[in-house]
């Protein structure tokens, strides 16, 4: 099987595309659409500010190659934030594939923003390698609406979106290459689906 | 609130891991993939990995290490040592360490903080403050990695706390700096007043001895995380025990 991890130039892909070597695979770091046209999996990480990344899918002409993908599609983090409509951050138009917007978390005692470490998930699909209890780690500051495409969810102050799906576009709020033996199962899971 | 994170710190020093007593008089403690597999087997919920030659040496860390322990680790860890700009901030992300931490640095230059935020994020940026208690409060101190030239930042360590905050950090670590090493327990009222002057998370740093000094400042004050070395390093604590011991005292825990 072959899989693209989409490479914005904003960093951090290695602990994506180690995780994924963990799991046997070999993924093609790439920016080139026909290379990610072509993939049996596309991987959209990203770390940083949404404003950063969009302008960096449009520079790459990478917004209607990303939009017209018919694989399995994993945002992670930041990559799942621009799958939404619209982001706070910086007032960003994203790709608009997820009905929703993109919100700035609010901080109040006891619960400082980021939003920075492991959350317990209430999962409503059972087919995402995840289970009820599970605990996964986060570090973001924004968070994307509640809605139909929600998978699993963990409370911060909302119910923020962990797990969102939609056709083949899947997003994971928190960082599952991060997010030991559940992190490992969810991703298992969706590199099988 | 998420859980609360049980943090190990391990003290680098040519690429094996050391630990000493109020920052002088490093011992070898391990070969540094053997330590981050053993606290990630216990149930660490996070790393940090601090190059203690970098800043004094005026050289960036390893990436070496940074790379080796990305590969085999699936929990997230932070770096710290000798970081001064965007740049090797950026070779660090690279390397696979999902937080770098500065210290001296951005004590040297604020500014920094606000240019790593703005293209990495503020969840990646660590501030590391070695906080002295002095009369009246709490100053921070500078270049604390060597003792010869340790010495005095002129900031009180609430300032820059507020500073650091408002510059874009999303984290910080708090070294109380006369705690380190002699496990009397952290400084939960200092913990507790940086913590609530701040609202992003705070990590206590420097005086854990005994399970009680865990559950204490989880009790008592808003930190996000706990971080110690010489107690899990030479095995007075287990972390499974420690979890299972704060979780019974009704703080929650990742188990």
């Amino acid at each position: 099987m072959s899989v693209a991890l989409v490479d914005l130039g904003c960093g951090n892909l290695g602990s994506v595309a180690m995780a994924l070597e963990r799991f046997g695979e070999t993924p093609l770091v790439t920016s080139n659409p026909e290379q990610i046209a072509a993939a049996d999996r596309v991987v959209l990480p990203g770390v940083g500010a949404a404003g950063y990344a969009m302008d960096r899918i449009d520079a790459l002409g990478l917004a209607g190659t990303l939009k017209s993908l018919r694989q399995p599609v994993l945002g992670i983090c930041l990559g799942m934030q621009l799958l939404f409509e619209a982001s706070e951050e910086g007032e960003t138009a994203c790709l608009g594939i997820i009905p929703g917007r993109v919100r700035r978390l609010e901080s109040s005692k006891g619960r400082p923003v980021p939003h920075m470490g492991w959350s317990r998930l209430k999962v409503s699909d059972p087919n995402i390698g995840l289970r009820e209890g599970d605990y996964v780690y986060f570090a973001h500051s924004f968070a994307c609406d509640f809605g139909p495409a929600t998978r699993a969810s963990a409370e911060y102050g909302r119910d923020i979106p962990a797990i969102i799906s939609l056709q083949n576009f899947s997003g994971a709020q928190f960082h599952p290459e991060r997010s030991g033996e559940a992190g490992a199962r969810f991703l298992q899971a969706w590199l099988s689906a | 609130m998420p859980s609360r994170r049980i943090i190990p710190c391990l003290d680098v020093k040519d690429g094996r891991i050391v630990k000493g007593v109020r920052f002088r008089d490093h011992r070898d403690a391990g070969d540094i993939i053997d330590q981050a597999l053993r606290y990630r087997n216990e149930g660490a919920d996070e790393l940090v990995f601090y190059d203690i030659g970098a800043s004094p040496e005026g050289r960036s860390l390893d990436l070496e290490w940074v790379g080796r322990i990305a590969r085999i680790i699936d929990i997230p860890f932070t770096v710290a040592g000798g970081i001064r700009n965007r740049d090797s901030a950026a070779a660090c992300l690279d390397a696979g360490a999902d937080k770098i931490s500065i210290n001296s640095p951005a004590l040297e230059r604020p500014e920094l903080i606000g240019e790593i935020a703005r293209d990495f994020g503020s969840q990646c940026v660590v501030i590391g403050i070695d906080s002295m208690a002095v009369e009246g409060g709490h100053a921070v101190k500078q270049y604390t990695g060597s003792p010869d030239a340790a010495r005095d930042s002129g900031r009180t360590t609430l300032d820059w706390a507020r500073e650091a905050a408002a510059r874009g950090a999303g984290e910080i670590v708090l070294n109380c700096m006369l705690r380190d090493g002699v496990r009397q327990g952290y400084d939960i009222n200092h913990v507790r007043e940086v913590a609530e002057a701040v609202d992003i998370p705070v990590i206590a740093s420097g005086g854990a001895g005994a399970l009680e000094h865990f559950r204490d400042v989880f009790l008592l004050s808003s930190a996000s995380g706990a971080l110690a070395a010489s107690v899990f390093h030479d095995r007075l604590i287990a972390i499974p025990d420690l979890k299972e011991f704060l979780a019974k005292c009704g703080i929650e825990m990742r188990l």
